[in-house]
């Protein structure tokens, strides 16, 4: 039910720029006020939601550790899943960000005969990390319209993704993998009763609108053979602004187009910000080094005192006498 | 306990597919059995917690002071104030489902709600009506919604079947820590006087006497004597044991389960021993005589509380450092909180042992070192004279408890004094231990018997792991280094790999030691013969 609403606002947003573009024909709206707004709302609300995060504060020092500490020195520390140096800390945190390490260890429960089994199960971890770097690579190609001249580096990633030189225009492996990548992970919830069981609208929604956004953008490519040059000219004139809306634009550019600023705009409001939330991840951006430097608690409150000894032995003096306990005060 | 089902007739209930309603129309059992018994109402009014009251959750009506949705709006929001880690676990999740089948409660019950994703989905749920725009618009669609009673209910069950043991965040690709989201939900429900005995009574007993149980000081004492006599007739040594006494060097603290329980004091008793052999300058104490901190289950304000009195016995009994027993929850609260809430110790030093001259740098600032670091670096050193054959007839395997693996990383250490002590040492399936350890399920206060079957379901994964190797090598002894594991991994091994017992780590080190002036030994600690030495 969920992914079937999902899939009816995806819908409904292909057929917004469709209508808006050719029967309404506010080009401008879309090709211009839209993209404009869509950024501003996506650095604005990526900004806020990250200096929300970071005025929070750490009160305490909460490492989850995955490995040895630090301790004697003829017990092997493992230094990356258990780190006590800022240096450390930040492999781990480069591991887990750039090699999605954690999901890399992920397992699989089934019962069988009587036992409870655990299997490697890395699918989630594969295809999650082929989404997100083709969807980077993506995002990189398309800054060759951004720019005049383009820059050397933006013309190698492009090099190096259409390195298998299929058809023309040719093929870019990164449009391939990731539609490969974002419908296993939808097929995945799909498929998978407890997942559907916790899947929202909200889980459903980004999956189909990067899947459409994939599909349009494929389609401009290699059906509609837009025209390049014109969009770029409607891009560069954004990013000066300087607006135009050139003629002879495909209106598939405008679905596509609508569709990415969708995602923009979706971005900071969404679970979308687990880019930017993992930084600030307690539990994997501290050094487990507690027991070896303080770490300051802004709020902890002095006045939480224990109950005294004082009280206790007032509480226990006889006794303790009796039983021959050191007592500091005699009766 | 008497209704519990067979081990295997509960294996075969158990059932991964989640029901055909959504979650948040799947309304939550309160029947006995799903949860511990509440709070008495002494022990809150003695605490000065909220709402102290008689009620049962069987009740339809639990009795919550009337603004309660206001009390709980509230305390979430100071506590997103406070805490980074609760804001961002609210707001990062993907529901990818990594950790959902990492939790022994949902492996052991199928309980969909058992998913540690699902089970801070019921605190999200809320927090996203209350707190996000989104939420607040799209009521369903987005996955929030409004705090009713029997929201509030579904949280008591459901964040008092969870272990706070962290296994989920380990998996989690954001680190997302359930444990915390857990921490955070119980302190919201004790706001409303929604809480269990089974907790705030060893919190209220541990504020007066020292410890969980109530051992009052002379009592205390007399148990040690006890202990003191069984090693004599044990070992035909007495020893001294010094408590509540200024001027010692160190001062050895415990969870008081080792003091109380078998077979907690035996490895007490392993304690002892070791003292005496390489003559430790240490003191005990009553006023601080639990190790172990039930504040962690439930408040950062009560844990600072408790865990204070380390500190301060420190300080007035003049030692230099602080040596700690064999406890789970003990060392999260030492590692990751007590320098932090209680310290910086600037009247301690940094503890250098004794008898090797090893300065322990990875205790800085803390001051209190892991009885499982100073003794492996005894052995290391050959300071101790060991006998392992009067282990022969034990053939051990090793829980990691989850709070000193998952947050703290103590893996290495009790594992180098096993084999220093322990001839047949074999390891459980890689996925169930170190970083990966299960939890024994009576974790963070739910070690408690009117929910023994969930202990049991949750329980599974560990002690399908021991028969594993109960049936490979013959184990007949599991150790670990933690009180409560000590008292429930005992019904958990009987119910899921029977014939095997449950030991400390140092308790093994006490039947290997060799005292000075010692007789010959014909039993080990728990007056069990010791094996024939074969001529
Ligand atoms: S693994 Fe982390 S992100 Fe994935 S569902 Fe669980 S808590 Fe959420
Ligand atoms: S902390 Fe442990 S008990 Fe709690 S949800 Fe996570 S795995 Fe389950």
């Amino acid at each position: 039910m969920n992914a079937l609403y999902s899939l009816v606002l995806v819908f409904a947003l292909v057929l917004l720029a469709l209508f808006g573009v050719e029967t309404a024909h506010m080009a401008k709206l879309f090709g211009i006020g839209l993209p404009l707004v869509a950024v501003a709302v996506f650095l604005v609300g990526f900004a806020y939601r990250m200096i929300k995060w970071a005025k929070s504060p750490v009160p305490f020092c909460i490492p989850t550790t995955g490995g040895q500490q630090k301790s004697l020195d003829f017990i092997h520390h493992n230094k990356f899943d258990n780190p006590v140096t800022p240096c450390q800390t930040f492999i781990r945190m480069f591991l887990e960000v750039c090699c999605f390490r954690s999901l890399f260890r992920n397992t699989k429960v089934a019962l069988k005969d009587g036992k409870v089994t655990y299997a490697s199960a890395k699918w989630l971890w594969l295809f999650s990390l082929l989404f997100h770097y083709s969807f980077l690579l993506i995002v990189i190609r398309h800054m060759r319209l951004f720019f005049e001249p383009i820059p050397a580096c933006i013309g190698w990633v492009e090099m190096l993704d259409g390195i298998m030189q299929i058809g023309t225009p040719r093929m870019y492996m990164s449009d391939l993998l990731i539609i490969v990548g974002v419908a296993f992970l939808l097929a995945r919830r799909l498929w998978d009763a407890k997942l559907r069981y916790i899947s929202l609208v909200t889980d459903y929604f980004p999956l189909l609108l990067i899947i459409a956004i994939g599909l349009s953008g494929i389609y401009m490519r290699f059906i509609a053979k837009v025209d390049v040059m014109a969009i770029k000219q409607l891009t560069m004139g954004l990013v000066t602004f300087n607006p135009v809306i050139p003629a002879n634009v495909d209106v598939s550019f405008y679905v596509h187009l609508l569709l990415v600023c969708t995602l923009l705009i979706y971005f900071p409001f969404s679970k979308l910000m687990h880019a930017g939330g993992i930084f600030l991840s307690p539990t994997r951006n501290m050094p487990n080094n507690s027991r070896i430097k303080h770490h300051e608690n802004p709020w902890n409150d002095p006045n939480i005192k224990p109950h005294s000894y004082e009280a206790y032995e007032d509480d226990f003096r006889e006794p303790m006498i009796e039983a021959g306990l050191p007592v500091d005060k005699e009766a | 306990m008497a209704d519990l089902p067979k081990a295997d007739e509960l294996f075969k209930s158990i059932n991964y597919t989640p029901p055909s309603t959504g979650w948040m129309d799947t309304p939550v059992d309160c029947s006995p059995g799903n949860w511990c018994y509440p709070a008495k109402a002494d022990k809150l009014e003695y605490l000065g917690f909220p709402n102290p009251r008689q009620w049962s959750p069987a009740d339809v009506d639990w009795k919550l002071p009337e603004n309660w949705q206001d009390i709980v709006h509230q305390g979430f929001k100071e506590r997103l104030d406070k805490y980074r880690s609760l804001k961002v676990f609210m707001d990062v999740c993907v529901r990818c489902g990594a950790c959902a089948d990492k939790c022994h409660f949902f492996i052991g019950s199928g309980d969909p709600k058992n998913m540690p994703v699902l089970r801070a989905e019921l605190m999200r749920s809320v927090y996203r009506k209350d707190f996000t725009m989104a939420g607040k618009i799209l009521t369903t669609l987005t996955g929030s919604r409004v705090m009713t009673e029997d929201v509030l209910k579904e949280w008591f069950i459901y964040f008092y079947q969870c272990t706070e043991c962290r296994r989920c965040s380990l998996f989690c690709p954001y680190g997302i820590d359930t444990a915390e989201v857990t921490m955070m939900a119980r302190e919201l429900l004790h706001l409303c006087g929604v809480n269990i005995n089974w907790i705030m009574e060893p919190v209220a007993n541990c504020n007066r006497t020292g410890n969980h149980l109530g051992i009052q000081p002379h009592a205390f004492k007399d148990i040690v004597e006890f202990m003191v006599d069984d090693i004599e007739e044990i070992t035909g040594k007495k020893l001294h044991v010094p408590m509540n006494e200024k001027g010692h060097e160190v001062i050895f603290i415990t969870p008081s389960g080792d003091v109380f329980a078998d077979p907690g004091i035996y490895t007490f008793m392993g304690y002892l021993m070791l003292f005496d052999h390489i003559g430790l300058d240490y003191t005990l104490s009553t006023y601080a005589s639990e190790g172990g901190n039930f504040g962690l289950f439930t408040s950062a304000d009560m844990m600072k509380k408790l865990n204070g009195k380390m500190y301060a016995e420190a300080k007035r009994l003049g030692a230099k450092w602080i040596l700690g027993g064999e406890c789970g929850h003990m060392w999260r609260v030492i590692n990751q909180y007590m320098d932090t809430m209680n310290g910086p110790a600037d009247f301690l030093q940094v503890p250098k042992s004794p008898i090797t001259g090893t300065v322990f740098h990875s205790a800085a600032q803390t001051k209190m070192v892991h009885i499982a670091e100073f003794t492996a670096d005894l052995m290391k050193h050959n300071k101790l004279k060991l006998d392992p054959t009067r282990n022969d007839h034990i053939r051990a395997t090793f829980h990691d408890s989850c709070n000193p693996a998952r947050a703290m990383g103590l893996l290495d250490e009790p594992r180098y004094v096993l084999n220093n002590v322990v001839k047949n040492f074999h390891e459980m399936p890689e996925q169930t231990i170190r970083e990966q350890t299960f939890c024994c399920a009576g974790g963070s206060g739910l070690n408690t018997d009117e929910i023994m079957e969930i202990r049991m379901r949750g329980g599974l994964p560990r002690g399908n792991a021991l028969k594993s190797v109960q049936e490979e090598h013959d184990v007949n002894m599991m150790a670990c280094i933690c009180a409560i594991d000590r008292a429930t991994l005992i019904p958990l091994a009987d119910y899921w790999a029977p014939g095997v017992d449950i030991c400390g780590v140092h308790e093994l080190v006490g039947n290997a030691l060799i005292l000075d002036g010692e007789k010959e030994r014909e039993t080990d600690l728990r007056m069990n013969p010791l094996p024939k030495k074969e001529e």
